[in-house]
């Protein structure tokens, strides 16, 4: 609660700031609506609430959320305003400094799980935003032990290495050739919606390549390829069809599964359509890869591609239809699919192998599933009807053969759907 | 003791068609709704995918989707003179189970009932004079009219996408419709489907002989669809597992492919599944609900508070809750006075084989939907003059060949052996080549003193709470009458080309071991008089305004149709009267 005398008083230290203009562009006021609401936005935006949330506590931003990462895993911490367990006692530098330098309040360093890496490029004002709105969420006690990693990645100091060799510290700069909304398109995608958290390659140390975009494993997933890449990345789709794709989870080609869901659930079906353009504009600028996947393509007259043919028919040209070109906005075009043709072949295996639904929104709440075929199909048909699908129609994907079924099947027992 | 639940605004008992409506109108109505399902929730890719939606031995012979007796049955008699037995498996009729109820095992048959059948009794009456009508036939006017429940019609079409082509639209007849349906406001949301080889042919012989045959309606898509919800359905495949089945191609009309989807995004909604509920609570006056009592899986008692309940289950168990409930005066066959158990009708359902030569005719009868077909109305309703045929009723006249499943599809001739070589051979003659329609004379079964429910004197389900009773025979009038269409459509398809037609007759008495249709009706009907009616025109009960009964439990007899259409129909109609109306006055809608 705030009292009558303490808002006049920052009314009056308002008004005196008031004429300095040129800091007002960093100056935020934490109670004022429209930065509540901003930062709010920037919140859904930035999807802190997928990792921050742990939705069967029923406590926003109350953190306890495990993280998957390939060297072990984290408890997200809580960001509630509680003085004691969550940001309530932090200031306004140490809140910015973590979100945009990875830095702790006693400077410890926090892991790139928290994508510091990519809010770097959020500026200051909105990132005061951001706090702002946090402010205003209930506080609730929740004590984390955010740090479950094994040794020696259980040790913060670490992370100072990493940070030297992997992270600088950097705002996002416009590019000024190019136009207003594909800067904001590449200040989004490439700073709060941190896009290529998932979606671009990383090396050993779980550092980004330079591939940026252009698709990564991860989580029994394969985040594909974002890049407007003819094959594999987004090439084929237009600005409107990767925005419809962002705001309803389906497109005329495409559904929002497994870690898209969340994405498109808790995040993308909530934002603006022209932010949702933007990034669609910016992605649509991100060369593609440069060599075409026809080079290791199968075979036609392979038994194997025949054996895959028939399975096509009987299990899957019910919804996909003979053509592979489904039905717009409910069954996916597998004829021309980019998920289809990633070289990894992580994402078609989950989906064949264990079955996924699709994400329900507003804009289209059928949230139509494919079934599990795991149970059914053993690994030489599903490696066949995979192998099939990746090079029917001109798609162009490397065979995929029983041994990385089998792999496919033991990683996927493991998870949840 | 039940433990006491938090009120909500609203309890729907039962998440079938009617409960998936109901539930979703009121919920967008700014409700508190929660909706408590007897059986499991159920799922397209999780429940039947299309890995093994099409198991006829696991869903059409051993019920997998179906109410296991063991949990609720009924027991039956042909008349007061016998002593009722429980059905113990189910026959003539199927009792769906979980979330989509019966609309997820329906063939999706989506027919429009006649104008003139909500005003039968008056119609047949000026038409007939009094004294045509046999003297024990109690049929009724619904309360409603035609211009009253087009719209809703209308709307239960728009939401499941209903592939047709229109016969009288704003009373100008089409082109290849139904000439005989009453005016319909719009055409059909999705064209007919196409048709196979042996519907076209039997299409072609009507035609010849001077009837005007027109696409069935159907609830399995001729192409994808978006409903007013934003639910999407598929194409149909033509696969021929509609009924008895759950569609795993989003392509059939269901409770999940049109409304579960939006309703399941509300935030005021809420759906416990396996909570059967055991009675409809009344206050100390006996004229206010006060919400159910359910037992859950692990036999604990839950009393759920509400202000307005809606009856939503299948139409014995809305009767058999009413019974045991104490709501409204139990029919009493002896001195015709009483309401509740009576009017209980089913359908009149009889059909031939056509054999056709083999060499020439090749049907491939596995392509087909559950709505699939070709049909004729000259027979239906009163669009014929009964005056020389001493009969009242109809019905249409379809080649409603829905399937060519392996283990049901067996056309053989008469003095075909059932079993060895012969069989064998007779089966692989016939199989491809034979006629057989699923719904080939598809006829009403009107309303008799002596066809009721009431609570069984012996039998107990599990609760110790009594079974529901039914006794029901056919009468003379429906066997005439069922006799006189089956001549007519036997000679449409000796038309066709047929060389041998076999009549299969509706014989009395009534039989609840061989399946008929799962169109139960009546039990607790709609209409004008609280002494011969249980819930009135807007289905609310007239004894207890806050409790609403849908389904095809309020219909006062069953015409010439499938009711779905109509069941839909009526929801949308009983929402609409409480959105409108009640939420902002409630009490009694009509006051008789």
């Amino acid at each position: 609660m705030h009292s009558a005398s303490k808002i006049a008083a920052i009314l009056c230290g308002l008004a005196v700031i008031a004429p300095a203009a040129a800091r007002a562009a960093t100056r935020v006021d934490p109670q004022d609506f429209e930065t509540i609401e901003r930062g709010r936005y920037l919140t859904v935006v930035g999807d802190c609430a997928a990792c921050h949330t742990l939705v069967s506590s029923g406590h926003q931003f109350a953190g306890g959320r495990p993280v998957e990462t390939p060297f072990g895993t984290l408890l997200s911490p809580n960001i509630t305003p509680d003085p004691e367990t969550g940001i309530g006692a932090w200031t306004d530098d140490e809140f910015v400094n973590a979100l945009t330098k990875g830095t702790g309040r006693q400077g410890t360093r926090l892991y790139p799980a928290m994508p510091y890496t990519y809010m770097t490029k959020v500026s200051r004002e909105d990132a005061l935003a951001i706090r702002a709105y946090l402010n205003t969420v209930p506080a609730v006690r929740n004590d984390v032990k955010t740090n479950q990693l094994p040794f020696p990645f259980n040790m913060r100091w670490v992370m100072a290495v990493w940070d030297a060799l992997f992270f600088k510290a950097a705002p996002f700069e416009p590019v000024h050739d190019k136009s207003p909304e594909w800067n904001r398109g590449a200040y989004l995608a490439e700073g709060l919606a941190h896009c290529g958290l998932c979606h671009t390659p990383k090396n050993f140390l779980g550092a980004d390549t330079g591939q940026k975009l252009k698709g990564y494993a991860l989580q029994g997933w394969f985040a594909p390829d974002i890049t407007n890449d003819q094959r594999r990345g987004l090439g084929g789709w237009s600005v409107d069809d990767i925005a419809q794709y962002l705001k309803t989870g389906h497109n005329r080609t495409s559904a929002a599964t497994g870690l898209m869901s969340e994405t498109v659930s808790l995040s993308t079906s909530h934002m603006t359509d022209a932010d949702l353009r933007a990034i669609a504009t910016y992605f649509k600028d991100q060369a593609g890869q440069q060599k075409d996947q026809k080079e290791t393509r199968a075979d036609p007259k392979d038994a194997t591609m025949t054996m895959g043919k028939n399975i096509y028919a009987d299990e899957c040209s019910g919804c996909h239809t003979p053509n592979g070109k489904g039905t717009p906005d409910m069954f996916p075009s597998v004829n021309g699919s980019p998920v289809v043709q990633q070289t990894d072949p992580t994402t078609m295996l989950r989906v064949v192998l264990r079955g996924a639904r699709s994400v329900g929104t507003d804009g289209a709440p059928t949230a139509p599933a494919m079934p599990a075929f795991g149970w059914y199909l053993n690994d030489d048909q599903v490696a066949a009807v995979v192998t099939y699908v990746r090079n029917a129609w001109g798609n162009s994907a490397p065979p995929v053969d029983a041994g990385d079924v089998a792999k496919a099947r033991k990683d996927f027992i493991q998870r949840s759907d | 003791m039940a433990h006491k639940l938090p009120a909500k605004d609203v309890v729907v008992i039962g998440l079938g068609w009617t409960g998936s409506i109901l539930s979703y109108e009121l919920a967008d109505a700014g409700l508190d709704v929660v909706a408590l399902e007897r059986g499991p929730w159920r799922d397209t890719a999780t429940s039947f995918p299309i890995s093994y939606a099409q198991d006829e031995l696991r869903f059409r012979i051993q019920h997998d989707m179906f109410l296991r007796p063991a949990q609720s049955t009924v027991t039956f008699r042909n008349n007061r003179s016998q002593t009722a037995l429980p059905v113990r498996h189910l026959g003539a009729f199927m009792l769906g189970n979980g979330a989509g109820g019966g609309g997820l095992h329906w063939n999706a048959e989506t027919w429009r009932f006649l104008p003139s059948d909500f005003v039968l009794r008056t119609h047949l009456t000026q038409r007939y004079g009094a004294n045509f009508l046999p003297s024990d036939m109690t049929i009724q006017d619904w309360g409603i009219t035609w211009d009253e429940i087009e719209p809703h019609y209308d709307k239960f079409e728009y939401l499941c996408g209903t592939s047709g082509t229109a016969g009288n639209l704003n009373g100008n007849i089409q082109q290849g419709g139904n000439p005989f349906e009453g005016p319909r406001s719009r055409p059909y949301p999705t064209p007919a489907q196409k048709q196979p080889f042996s519907h076209t042919l039997y299409a072609k012989a009507a035609s010849e002989l001077g009837y005007k045959p027109f696409p069935q309606p159907s609830g399995n898509l001729s192409e994808a669809y978006t409903n007013p919800l934003g639910v999407k359905l598929g194409q149909c495949t033509y696969c021929g597992y509609c009924e008895w089945f759950g569609c795993a191609n989003y392509s059939k009309a269901s409770p999940q492919t049109t409304v579960l989807p939006a309703l399941v995004r509300k935030p005021h909604f809420e759906a416990r599944t396996e909570c059967e509920v055991t009675r409809i609570n009344l206050d100390s006056s006996r004229k206010r609900a006060t919400g159910v009592t359910y037992v859950d899986t692990s036999g604990t008692e839950w009393e759920q508070p509400a202000d307005l309940v809606i009856l939503c289950a299948f139409q014995l168990f809305n009767v058999q809750l009413l019974l045991l409930s104490g709501i409204g005066q139990p029919y009493d066959p002896n001195t015709g006075e009483g309401h509740v158990g009576r009017n209980f009708t089913h359908q009149t359902m009889s059909g031939v084989i056509g054999f056709f030569d083999k060499d020439k005719y090749n049907f491939n009868p596995f392509v087909a939907s559950g709505s699939i077909g070709m049909c004729i109305d000259e027979f239906n309703g009163d669009n014929f003059d009964h005056g020389p045929l001493g009969f009242v009723g109809g019905g249409y006249l379809g080649q409603v060949q829905t399937n060519g499943r392996p283990i049901e599809t067996t056309p053989l001739p008469p003095d075909t052996p059932a079993w060895g070589a012969k069989w064998k051979q007779a089966q692989r003659d016939n199989y491809l080549s034979a006629v057989t329609a699923t719904s080939g004379c598809h006829a009403s079964m009107y309303s008799y003193r002596e066809n009721y429910f009431d609570l069984d004197p012996t039998y107990k389900d599990r609760f110790g709470r009594p079974l529901l009773r039914m006794t029901m025979d056919f009468h003379e009038n429906e066997l005439k009458m069922s006799a006189y269409l089956t001549d007519k459509f036997a000679e449409i398809v000796q038309h066709m080309g047929a060389r041998q037609v076999v009549k299969h007759y509706r014989k009395g008495p009534y039989d609840v071991t061989a399946y008929q249709t799962s169109h139960l009706c009546g039990g607790a009907i709609m209409g004008t008089d609280p002494k011969s009616s249980t819930i009135n025109k807007y289905l609310q009960s007239w004894d207890v305004p806050n409790l609403f009964v849908q389904g095809a439990t309020a219909f006062p007899q069953n015409a010439g149709y499938n009711p779905t259409g109509t069941v839909g129909a009526l929801a949308y109609w009983s929402a609409a009267a409480i959105r409108s109306q009640y939420l902002k006055n409630p009490g009694p809608l009509v006051h008789a």
